[in-house]
């Protein structure tokens, strides 16, 4: 969600004017299309975004792959950006003047969306075959029974490391958590470099790149995940705390003045070669192919011994679906199993690198470090960020707390027990099961 | 026709003054007026899945008595007092203290200092925190190794990053940009005070200090009481440099939030936290009426007993 979007709004800074440009034109070119071509093509749809940073992908590469195989479909992609996107797709839903395919946000945003009845049922859809459930537990009602998006795309955590640095100091990629200190501690104490790029400026990072992403092996991923949906287990359980409590490990080996040390600082501190290892969200991965000039490579949270099963975030971001009021539905539907195929996969894990298709397909990525996070999957149990589904409805809000505690633990001004406390205090306070 | 027409007809009905006021008001009605008022009123409701109802003073009941709410409402307010205070102590006698110096006759240059000094003013905020947060950086920043250069360097630290720091660096940035003001505003008074006052005291034997306390500032009251009100007015409604600088959460843990962040928080929401139109109209309502209390109990306490001079 936010996070990446703040990743890519980063990553394209560069790049700006000529995208909007080229957005604007083929924006244009689009609508003056669309209407030319509505006479003549059997169906023409529309499809509402967030991604405008890809809307040359689509122009220049999915919808003319799509259209080698389905000739008589026109497709628009209309993209706004990112921080408006949610309200403006309100607005146009109320006013019936949205597009045919609804890009949908993960959970809540979404499923408000459809319970107002403006995204359609999607039970029936063939392409959602093609997805496990995890992947679709981020668009389907609170009950399992209605999907109302397809997925698309994920993002997976985990850390990228400067493989110059770790070859200068003859160190290999942690699999433990013993080994991964052990690494930190041999950084630390024979090179200059920082050995952590991470601050806690921002919150989110400590949140998102610390807690998510370290915390799936301590909880078991999906298992932990559902015991606190169901209630069954609470935030101060010992795998929260031990969560907590390798967080704030890492104090020691950030850089200095890691608490006012922004998310941008830390890319930058990457990219220069002056730090080792930096927590990362694989969006993160653009950046460093445009902006470091040294080989990185990447490696999974570390599991408490050898041997032990581990578990990744391997976050659902992205869906799609259909305008319950759409006036062609069936060529919506034939777009949408035709974003569940293979073809589709690897087109966009290859345009859009460090966003994952969610489909079971076996597709070949050819950036190395995007194929080393997807490669995880098969190794590794995959879950979703614990707070987003369901946890994040009430008041005090899970998420944003999480950012807050975890900050702190970091920093050193909160304990790992008081911590989870506060979270698990927050969260009872509105959700029943954990009351 | 009747009576009052008659009476009309000697003195026709000023319509000029509708058509030289009417544009104005009815802007000023439409754009600041009825969303007041809307705001008020919306504070009033409770909305859920698109339905609201009417709910009386229960927004305001929860904002100020249950934990969760009140303990962000109250953090928000003495942060906010504190950042008030900063500015009533720093900017403003600083700004004082500029604008005795810039009108000081035998000061060269004096436009120079008048307008790089009044030159943050002008830039946005964005960029202002911007600026401020790369010199503090403790990873790329020049104010570590200036502090070495002058030999305190061991009293640098991520203050921008620390909760007990935090605030108290966002009011420095913030007065370090608004100083403009106050010194431009005290300075306009300095010149219009006529120098045969001045004069006057001179040949009465008064040195320079004693003209300042006796003469300039009892004549320059009226505007420093001024400055104060505006402050206070920018302060608790202050939100940009701390969304620039921290983002809406105003860590660390909450130790930067301001009445503006909390509003923005609540109204709009955060991240996964939904937004809740009637809670931030709320939250608007009182930071209105804070600012409101706090405007008026200057204006009768304050204000009134200030001796205005007319020369």
């Amino acid at each position: 969600m936010f996070n990446v979007r703040y990743a890519s709004l980063k990553t394209r800074t560069a790049t700006k004017t000529p995208t909007k440009a080229v957005s604007k034109l083929t924006c244009l070119a689009a609508i003056l299309m669309s209407s030319t071509s509505a006479v003549q093509a059997a169906s023409s749809l529309s499809i509402e975004s967030w991604r405008s940073d890809d809307a040359n992908i689509w122009s220049d590469v999915i919808i003319p792959a799509f259209n080698k195989s389905h000739p008589d479909t026109q497709i628009n992609f209309a993209p706004t950006p990112p921080t408006e996107y949610n309200s403006a797709l309100q607005a146009k839903l109320k006013a019936g003047s949205a597009g045919d395919l609804i890009t949908c946000r993960p959970f809540d945003t979404a499923l408000d969306l459809y319970k107002d009845g403006y995204l359609a049922n999607l039970n029936d859809l063939e392409g959602l075959k093609q997805f496990s459930d995890v992947a679709k537990s981020a668009w389907i009602t609170d009950d399992g029974k209605d999907q109302f998006c397809m997925p698309v795309a994920s993002v997976i955590h985990g850390f990228v490391y400067n493989k110059e640095i770790f070859k200068e100091l003859n160190l290999s990629v942690p699999k433990t958590r013993d080994e991964f200190f052990k690494t930190l501690d041999t950084i630390k104490s024979e090179s200059r470099y920082t050995p952590l790029a991470m601050g806690t400026a921002d919150q989110w990072e400590a949140a998102t790149m610390g807690f998510q992403n370290i915390g799936p092996n301590h909880w078991k991923g999906e298992e932990g995940r559902k015991a606190l949906l169901t209630g069954e287990a609470a935030l101060t359980d010992s795998a929260y705390v031990d969560t907590f409590k390798e967080l704030a490990q890492w104090k020691p080996y950030l850089g200095r003045g890691f608490e006012a040390q922004k998310y941008s600082d830390s890319q930058n501190l990457f990219t220069l070669g002056r730090a080792a290892i930096y927590p990362a969200g694989s969006w993160d991965i653009q950046t460093f192919n445009n902006q470091a000039d040294f080989e990185f490579g990447a490696f999974p949270p570390p599991v408490a011994k050898a041997g032990d099963t581990c578990y990744i975030s391997d976050h659902t971001d992205m869906g799609i679906g259909i305008n319950a009021n759409s006036k062609n539905k069936e060529a919506a539907k034939v777009f949408l199993n035709w974003m569940a195929s293979k073809e589709f996969a690897t087109l966009y894990a290859n345009e859009v690198p460090g966003f994952f298709p969610l489909s079971d397909h076996q597709i070949d990525i050819k950036d190395p470090v995007a194929q080393e996070f997807m490669s995880w999957r098969q190794q590794c149990e995959s879950t979703i960020r614990n707070s987003y589904q369901i946890l994040s409805r009430g008041t005090p809000n899970l998420e944003n707390q999480l950012w807050n505690v975890s900050a702190q633990v970091i920093n050193g001004t909160m304990t790992p027990e008081a911590a989870a406390k506060e979270v698990q205090d927050g969260l009872a306070q509105w959700y029943k099961p954990q009351q | 026709m009747n009576p009052s027409n008659q009476h009309d007809e000697k003195k026709p009905f000023p319509w000029h003054l509708v058509f030289f006021l009417g544009p104005g008001l009815l802007i000023y009605v439409v754009f600041s007026v009825y969303p007041l008022l809307d705001t008020l009123v919306l504070s009033l409701y409770n909305e859920q899945q698109g339905q609201s109802h009417f709910v009386g003073l229960q927004n305001f009941i929860t904002l100020i008595t249950d934990d969760t709410w009140s303990q962000a409402f109250w953090n928000a307010l003495g942060n906010n007092f504190t950042f008030f205070a900063i500015h009533m102590l720093v900017q403003n006698p600083i700004g004082l203290i500029l604008a005795v110096l810039l009108s000081t006759p035998k000061l060269r240059l004096s436009g120079t200092y008048r307008t790089l000094i009044f030159m943050p003013t002008m830039l946005s905020v964005v960029i202002i925190g911007f600026v401020w947060q790369l010199l503090l950086s403790p990873i790329w920043g020049i104010s570590e190794d200036f502090l070495y250069t002058i030999g305190l360097g061991q009293y640098f630290d991520a203050w921008l990053g620390k909760e007990s720091s935090a605030l108290i660096t966002l009011a420095f940035i913030s007065v370090w940009q608004f100083v403009g003001i106050p010194m431009m505003l005290i300075y306009a008074t300095l010149l219009n005070i006529p120098d045969d006052i001045v004069d006057a005291s001179v040949v009465d034997g008064a040195n320079s200090l004693q003209t300042f306390w006796h003469i300039k500032l009892p004549l320059i009251l009226p505007t420093i009481a001024m400055v104060s009100i505006l402050t206070f007015v920018a302060n608790f409604n202050a939100f940009e440099l701390i969304y620039a600088v921290k983002g809406a959460l105003a860590g660390p843990d909450f130790s930067t939030d301001l009445m503006g962040t909390f509003f923005y928080r609540t109204f709009f929401g955060f991240q996964l936290q939904q937004g809740s139109a009637s809670m931030g109209a709320a939250v608007a309502t009182l930071m209105f009426l804070i600012i409101l209390v706090g405007v008026m109990l200057f204006l009768f306490f304050i204000q009134r007993r200030i001796q205005r001079f007319q020369f």
